[in-house]
């Protein structure tokens, strides 16, 4: 592949690194606990708390990297973080 | 709120910031605010390293970096392209403390005083961090940092936060205001506000930095918010210079914010040191008076 | 249409007619009437361009950038102190490929102190990635710069470009120039087309960073580009010789080089008097010669040596020291000339504005005859 001109890129390969390999907790998420409010998805640093059609929300673990911000800020307290078992 | 995240992420995943990164957080929240008509210009630092490593860009507006210190410069050059051709993009800078308080002073005050239409967001996580938690003059009094290292003849960083605020309202900003990304709906609001503002509009959004300030990654949000609720953070908006919205809150004693970070640990083992957490408090009590954050408890 | 006019107003009518959409630029002497004269033009309405009167050389350079990565043509202007100021930017809008056009009005650094002609200004940005013309008279300063934008903004190309020309000595001195009308420069100089540029309908990251995976990669296509420009100039100048008559397809001019024994290498408007000084020796019977670079980024390497090939002695004229080396011209022709059996000798010569008179050059070439050179030029030796 050439190389880009002036070292630019458009969109699209950010995606190849999946930074789901970094986990060491990971979120677990209890759908009958879920309000549906959002919170976790609005917060989560990876944008990876993905709303499925039903309205439910899930973590994308291909990008969580673990942080557990989205565990903390559940008013249900619904998330349990989890060690990842490699 | 939810609609909004349901939408089109802009900023995409896979980026490489650290898990639990308040900048990471600030810039998905500013792109929800701004929708896919924006260009963001970026300093040098951790936010333009962790996003942008060619040819993996997480940015899905269009996005440059030039130097360290002169976004505030290539945005102005960005306004004025635009203008002459006729088109409708904002234009914002998407910057670090170190780029905006320190470096960036020189060009953040010339596009301000020509009063280009930009949106200039500081993400203030308070040190360098990209180089290696370096003080800013954005680091708090007494923050341990690697260059204003606690020790024992030192207490960490020993000048209080510089208030680039006022400074950015003194050269008649529209609007300028603080945020924070515990309280994300806030922050997209003011974003969207600054857009809004013809001419040159300043967000300073407080960031938490889970490897710089020293907690755990899943904090982040708790750490900003006990920043507000101990008035060491004063979320605010101002428009043509004039104080017009304070975030109010029933104030906490600055220990709890300090304690539970790292960068201040110093001021409670080996043991503790009371007069400095005193002096700490008298800056967050100042703060409380200047901006009138303090919900008065009923006679 | 021919008018008697300064070179700093000359550039600057020729900096309009090449229809910059947007102009950044900051005061500094001996460029000050470059910008005075723009913003002039601007207030009445005569240049249709957003004028962005920055806080420093750095802030113009740097707006420029971003003006130009946005997908307009820019134009700025500067020297000396206000150069080495824009130093960090300069390489990066070569790397980030953004064609920008800026005149240098050349002038010698600081410390100590002075306003006056070298050119060790833009010499000491010869690593940049930015092309280097240099110009002999106002007419040359004035035609480079359309040939610079046109070159610049090839797509084969992609590189900024500086147009030097020697401070006061060209920039405050009234001579005759053909100046072309809008119609004419719009016949040479299409509209800018962008290779790329920041738009949100097609959104692009721009100065990502380079892992060591890719960074030389993307250092090699500089000097790729670089090299292709070459040709991109030759063909520009030819197009220019048919358009205008006045022949910039070389970049190498050869003034009496034919038969010459001893040839001197000079950039800018001291070609005007080593022309002249050369015209009284060969009268003499002395067998001189110049040739004159005008395009010194890039280096014209084969041009020259082909110039170059009959001569036995090279004088090289250099307005500019990289103190611990010697002049920067004359340390690239001693590479080039390596092993071809002519002497190259070095003459640093009429730094912070020191004068060279035509006795000065046949002077050089009494020295040169000797085999003395490698040497400061004209040192007044009372004042050490």
């Amino acid at each position: 592949m050439a190389l880009n001109v002036g070292c630019a890129a458009r969109p699209g390969k950010a995606r190849k690194n999946k930074t789901g390999s970094w986990r060491v907790f990971r979120p677990v998420f209890e759908s009958e606990q879920c309000t549906k409010c959002g919170m976790c998805a609005l917060v989560c640093p990876e944008g990876c708390v993905i709303e499925t059609e039903e309205g439910e929300f899930v973590p994308d673990y291909e990008y969580c990297k673990g942080c557990g911000i989205c565990a903390e800020v559940c008013p249900k307290k619904g998330i349990r973080m989890e060690q990842e078992e490699k | 709120m939810a609609e909004h995240v349901a939408g089109c992420e802009l900023f995409e995943s896979g980026h490489r910031a650290c898990g639990g990164c308040g900048p990471a957080l600030a810039a998905r929240l500013l792109l929800n605010a701004t929708g896919e008509n924006a260009i963001v210009v970026a300093s040098t630092g951790c936010m333009e390293v962790f996003s942008t490593p060619y040819p993996e860009t997480a940015w899905k507006v269009p996005w440059i970096h030039s130097l360290f210190e002169n976004a505030a410069a290539v945005a102005s050059g960005i306004e004025a392209s635009l203008k002459r051709q006729g088109r409708s993009e904002k234009v914002l800078c998407v910057c670090g403390d170190g780029a905006t308080f320190d470096i960036g002073v020189l060009c953040i005050s010339g596009a301000f005083e020509r009063g280009h239409d930009i949106t200039y967001i500081c993400y203030d996580n308070e040190a360098y961090m990209n180089t290696g938690i370096q003080r800013s003059g954005a680091t708090p009094y007494d923050a341990s940092t690697t260059t204003s290292p606690a020790g024992a003849c030192s207490t960490g960083n020993q000048r209080p936060k510089k208030d680039m605020p006022a400074i950015l309202a003194a050269h008649g900003a529209p609007y300028v205001a603080t945020a924070s990304i515990s309280y994300p709906q806030d922050f997209m609001k003011k974003v969207e506000k600054a857009l809004n503002t013809p001419g040159p509009c300043y967000i300073q959004v407080h960031a938490p930095c889970c490897t710089g300030w020293g907690f755990e990654a899943g904090e982040t949000l708790n750490i900003g918010k006990l920043a507000i609720e101990t008035g060491m953070w004063v979320n605010f908006e101002m428009e043509n210079g004039e104080v017009t919205k304070v975030k109010k809150v029933k104030r906490k004693p600055v220990e709890e914010y300090l304690s539970r970070q790292k960068r201040f640990r110093h001021l409670f083992k080996p043991q503790r040191r009371d007069a400095e957490i005193a002096k700490i408090q008298a800056i967050a009590d100042r703060n409380a008076e200047k901006y009138g954050i303090d919900i008065k408890k009923k006679e | 249409m021919l008018q008697i006019t300064e070179g700093s107003h000359a550039v600057a009518e020729i900096a309009k007619f090449c229809r910059p959409q947007v102009v950044a630029a900051y005061p500094i002497t001996p460029q000050t009437h470059i910008v005075e004269a723009l913003a002039d033009m601007v207030a009445n309405c005569e240049l249709d361009a957003e004028y962005i009167t920055v806080e420093s050389e750095f802030s113009a350079l740097s707006a420029c950038l971003g003006a130009s990565a946005a997908g307009s043509r820019v134009y700025s202007a500067t020297t000396s102190q206000g150069l080495a100021l824009m130093f960090e930017v300069c390489f990066n809008v070569a790397g980030m490929r953004q064609p920008i056009v800026m005149s240098i009005v050349n002038r010698s650094l600081g410390a100590p102190l002075s306003i006056w002609n070298d050119q060790q200004d833009s010499i000491s940005l010869r690593d940049s990635g930015w092309l280097q013309f240099y110009a002999e008279d106002n007419q040359e300063a004035t035609d480079l710069h359309m040939i610079a934008y046109k070159v610049a903004e090839d797509h084969d190309v992609l590189l900024p470009a500086f147009v030097c020309f020697d401070g006061f000595i060209l920039s405050h001195t009234y001579e005759p120039v053909d100046m072309p009308s809008q119609e004419e420069v719009d016949a040479y100089l299409p509209a800018f087309t962008p290779y790329h540029r920041l738009d949100a309908k097609d959104p692009i990251s721009m100065g990502m960073y380079a892992t060591p995976d890719y960074y030389m990669e993307f250092r090699y296509e500089l000097e790729r580009a670089m090299q292709r420009s070459i040709d991109v100039i030759k063909r520009a100048g030819a197009e220019f010789a048919e358009q205008f008559g006045r022949d910039y397809s070389a970049l190498v001019e050869s003034y009496r080089l034919d038969d010459a024994e001893i040839a001197f290498i000079a950039m800018g408007s001291i070609c005007g008097t080593v022309k002249d000084a050369i015209d009284e020796m060969r009268d003499a019977g002395k067998k001189v010669g110049l040739a004159k670079i005008r395009t010194y980024r890039p280096f014209p390497t084969e041009e020259l040596t082909r110039a170059l090939a009959g001569v036995s002695t090279v004088a090289v004229l250099d307005k500019n020291i990289s103190l611990g080396s010697g002049g920067a011209v004359g340390t690239e022709v001693k590479a080039m000339l390596a092993g071809s059996g002519i002497t190259v000798l070095d003459y640093i010569i009429a730094l912070g504005g020191r004068d060279v008179r035509k006795r000065d050059i046949a002077a050089i070439v009494d020295l040169a005859d000797k085999g003395v050179g490698d040497m400061f030029y004209g040192l007044r030796t009372e004042v050490l």
